[in-house]
């Protein structure tokens, strides 16, 4: 043998290269902050408390908090594919005029923060809000308005994943089955289904999780009667000032990720292929028949009454004052509530949200690179689902964490700026890795070896090849980052200062003091927080390249 | 030898793809390596280019020791079987990609373009989508492709494998004089006898991750290495036999040999053009099995009693029905004792 490294050797060591900084990322600023959190909870007068985990889970109150958390979310995600299957279909393979601007509304609830989401409900169907006055029915004591916005949430989450695959897999495959016997729904159950596997998967998995760590929706809609998981640390750190249950609440909720999180795992890598994929812009067609036009109508029908009702109401009731009182009030600077006028919220939401999708982009960008290459032994396996802790892992832990972790040397954030945007980037980081992967482990590999025989350095291809492929993947993973970061709620509302509140943060205090005039401001900054995010949102998929790129 | 394998070796899970292969390639040369699926001839490939690792063994451009030389720094070019043209770039964008990659200046690199859309036949195409090519049309991008960095040695894997006979037999000619124009020297690999005897110096036939054979297409066709290659090459008429002077002793019985045979044991493959019909009761009795029309002539299938079927070139008035008894003698010239 030479002196000269192998090439294993070599691609270990880019391997390694790829992973340093999402690993470095995370030790820091996640397995510290929970380690810390975990040791400050159980481990009292220098011993370690483990028999704190039976005592509470013996308490009667804590096995319901567990069970309605459990049965909440497996019902809404069973709502969200029930309606969100026939929507990324119609989206994917129906041609209709008005197309991109349905696929436009119904992009828009997904990057809406859990706040604002339970604001509108909240004035929809809570006291005093549309249905109470006009038929006298509220829901916002019953389990149907947390429902019911969960789906509205993650309607778009599941519509935008699974639909941007759907669009790009070949439609000739579906015709070779027909041709082979199969009628048009045995082509679509073997064909077009297996295909879509991993990212249903994907999409279930990740509406499960955010429903199970459900926090401002529950906060806000769930009043006293109901609470998840996620409610209730915060309701045991912030209230109740009981460290050690909170911190067992978060090992339950960590192992529950987890086995979910493995299940996952296992069923993704089972069904993962190259798949064939085409320009979305070419496989979608005029509706025909019955079942495409009712399909077409069911979904038009929920976009409008599911999506566009709530926020319509929102909008409606932060105006329900004349002269636009509620804005105005906004801009004034109370003293009470927060040190500074409400309004400069915006400000702050919008710097922290750059400076978290520019960390979440890098780092999840990095991360899924890593992951993609042919060589991914176990270990990097490993690595994809660790990615996809911090999602399940309760945001309210990682700002308790970050609170009492990053406050004293060597690592001194308390009073940087960048505390947030670290945190909210930490959020979004799994969203990135869960929106590049499938792109990229479906760009065929030989493409890059074509690359690199013309003489392309593995950057180059990454650049050449890969970037081009997934530039489509990428603003979307941007936007992700961009909405999660404006709209995290969870983690923020622990490590903000008063001073510098972020757009929800905000909110959620408005929501909590009593009177019209902070409920009507609470519904003024949260339509500013919509129009925020749907424009951020609007600016993402302009930007998105509809023709060839000439490089040449 | 611009290009020269030693002792290569690739083993998947324990098996071995290339199992030390030794092959040169002068500069120059146009070398096709022949062989049916699975005989690892584009691990072969791969190995030059630096896509796949070694096992044991060394690949030598030019001399010098490519171990731990990244694809991108060999300066070979690689003709992917389905082309692998960039989806995303327009022609002229395929093509300069190799240009851009070596670090040319634009001005030059249209220029380059340009001459090398003619040169494939393809003038002005630059600004098309590579979707909208036919197959043909896009064979032709990925030649000039590779084509574009003057790689010191052009690889095709199955260059014309997915096109239609009558274009894969005009395009085959095409390479083959343009290979002669540009002096490239070339290692391809195919499946297709036809393809490698029209485009090469140099045929080698590769079996389970060995070389059976190399040579001129001539030397090849005319005297296969053993069985295994002359069935390859469609011959049928092999067998076991016993040489003794100038005959051969067959299950088809006494087979006539064309001078200096060596002797013994040996494998003897009939010419299906050595095989002449006689009227039935002189010769090996036959009976007709199939018949297949070849265009210049009939192939006729013919089974002798206990003994493997032979096949037989006809001229196409003469072939005999199927179900007809005829009588079978051969031709000393058109027997070969292999090996």
């Amino acid at each position: 043998m030479t002196s000269r490294p192998t090439p294993g050797v070599r691609s270990n060591a880019a391997r390694l290269g790829l992973m340093a900084v999402p690993v470095a990322f995370f030790a820091l600023f996640f397995a510290y902050p929970v380690a810390a959190i975990v040791g400050r909870g159980l481990h009292t007068d220098g011993t370690w408390q483990l028999g704190r985990i039976g005592d509470v889970l013996a308490q009667s109150d804590i096995r319901h908090v567990l069970w309605f958390t459990t049965w909440q979310a497996l019902v809404s995600t069973a709502l969200t594919l029930l309606v969100g299957l026939p929507g990324a279909y119609v989206f994917a393979r129906l041609d209709f005029p008005g197309r991109q601007l349905l696929r436009a509304v119904a992009s828009v609830p997904f990057v809406l923060p859990t706040v604002v989401v339970g604001t509108a409900f909240l004035a929809l169907v809570g006291r005093g809000g549309l249905l109470d006055e006009l038929w006298g029915v509220r829901l916002d004591t019953t389990v149907w308005a947390i429902l019911l916005a969960h789906v509205f949430f993650n309607y778009s989450v599941f519509v935008r994943t699974v639909g941007g695959l759907w669009a790009q897999l070949d439609p000739r495959q579906e015709e070779a089955a027909r041709m082979l016997g199969a009628s048009p729904w045995r082509a679509w159950r073997q064909v077009t289904l297996p295909a879509l596997g991993p990212a249903v998967a994907a999409g279930a998995l990740m509406v499960f999780l955010f429903t199970f760590t459900s926090f401002g929706i529950v906060q806000i809609l769930g009043g006293p009667a109901f609470s998840t998981l996620e409610v209730e640390i915060y309701r045991q750190t912030s209230e109740i000032f009981d460290l050690s249950t909170a911190a067992v609440l978060t090992l339950i909720q960590f192992v529950a990720v987890g086995a979910v999180l493995a299940v996952h795992a296992w069923t993704v890598r089972r069904r993962e292929s190259t798949l064939r994929l085409v320009d979305a812009a070419v496989t979608a067609r005029r509706p025909r028949g019955a079942v495409q036009w009712t399909l077409l109508a069911a979904v038009v029908a929920t976009v409008v009454v599911l999506l566009l009702l709530p926020l319509a109401v929102l909008v409606q009731r932060s105006l329900d004052a004349p002269g636009f009182r509620y804005y105005r009030a906004l801009t004034e600077d109370d003293g009470g509530t927060f040190l500074v006028p409400p309004i400069d919220a915006i400000g702050n939401s919008l710097q922290y949200a750059v400076a978290a999708s520019v960390i979440a982009l890098v780092v999840g960008g990095l991360a899924a690179a890593a992951l993609t290459r042919r060589d991914a032994g176990r270990l990097v396996r490993g690595f994809d689902a660790l990615l996809m802790l911090p999602l399940g892992v309760s945001a309210v832990t990682v700002g308790f964490g970050f609170l009492i972790a990053l406050d004293e040397p060597p690592l001194d954030l308390r009073s940087s700026w960048i505390l947030v945007p670290l945190a909210q980037a930490l959020v979004g980081v799994p969203f990135v890795v869960r929106i590049m992967l499938p792109v990229l482990r479906a760009t065929d590999h030989r493409l890059r070896e074509a690359a690199a025989v013309l003489g392309a350095s593995p950057w180059r291809v990454w650049r050449e090849v890969d970037l081009p492929m997934v530039r489509r993947a990428l603003l979307i993973a941007a936007g992700f980052a961009f909405a999660v970061s404006l709209g995290e709620f969870g983690a923020t509302v622990f490590i903000a200062r008063p001073d510098n509140p972020t757009l929800p943060v905000a909110v959620a205090r408005l929501l909590g003091r009593p009177g019209d005039l902070n409920y009507g401001q609470a519904m003024a900054l949260s339509t500013i927080l919509m129009v925020v995010c749907a424009v951020a949102l609007l600016v993402l998929e302009s930007l998105r390249p509809g023709e060839r790129t000439e490089e040449f | 030898m611009l290009l020269g394998l030693q002792g290569a070796t690739v083993r998947f899970g324990g098996r071995a793809v290339l199992d030390a292969v030794d092959l040169g390639v002068a500069e120059h040369e146009v070398v096709c390596v022949l062989g049916p699926s699975g005989s690892g001839k584009s691990t072969l490939l791969r190995v030059v280019a630096g896509l796949q690792p070694l096992d044991a063994g060394r690949v030598l451009l030019e001399g010098r020791d490519q171990t731990g030389v990244p694809a991108h720094r060999r300066g070979v070019g690689l003709m992917f079987q389905d082309h692998q043209l960039f989806p995303q770039r327009d022609v002229g964008g395929n093509v300069a990609f190799g240009l851009r990659m070596h670090g040319v200046p634009k001005a030059e690199q249209q220029e380059r373009v340009g001459e090398l859309l003619e040169l494939v036949g393809l003038p002005g195409a630059a600004r098309r989508a590579v979707s909208a090519l036919s197959g043909g049309e896009q064979q032709r991008v990925a030649l000039a492709r590779a084509l574009a960095p003057r790689p010191r040695l052009l690889m095709l894997d199955e260059p014309l494998g997915q096109l239609d006979r009558s274009l894969r037999e005009r395009l085959v000619v095409e390479l083959r004089e343009l290979f002669g124009t540009l002096g490239t020297t070339v290692l391809a690999v195919t499946h297709d006898q036809g393809e490698a005897f029209a485009l090469a110096d140099r045929v080698v036939v590769m079996r389970d991750g060995r070389i059976a054979q190399s040579g001129t297409p001539l030397q090849v066709w005319q005297r296969p290495a053993d069985a295994f290659v002359a069935r390859f090459l469609g011959f049928e008429n092999v067998v076991e036999a016993t040489v003794a002077g100038p005959a051969a002793d067959t299950p088809w019985g006494k087979v006539p040999l064309p001078g200096d045979a060596p002797q013994g044991t040996r494998t003897v493959l009939v010419r299906p053009a050595g095989v002449r019909l006689v009227p039935v009761g002189e010769g090996l009795r036959c009976t007709v099995a199939a018949r297949t029309f070849q265009g210049t002539h009939v192939a006729v299938r013919l089974q002798p009693a206990g003994a493997p079927r032979l096949e037989a070139a006809c001229p196409l008035r003469s072939a005999p029905e199927v179900g007809a008894e005829v009588g079978v003698e051969f031709d000393a010239a058109e027997v070969v004792v292999l090996g």
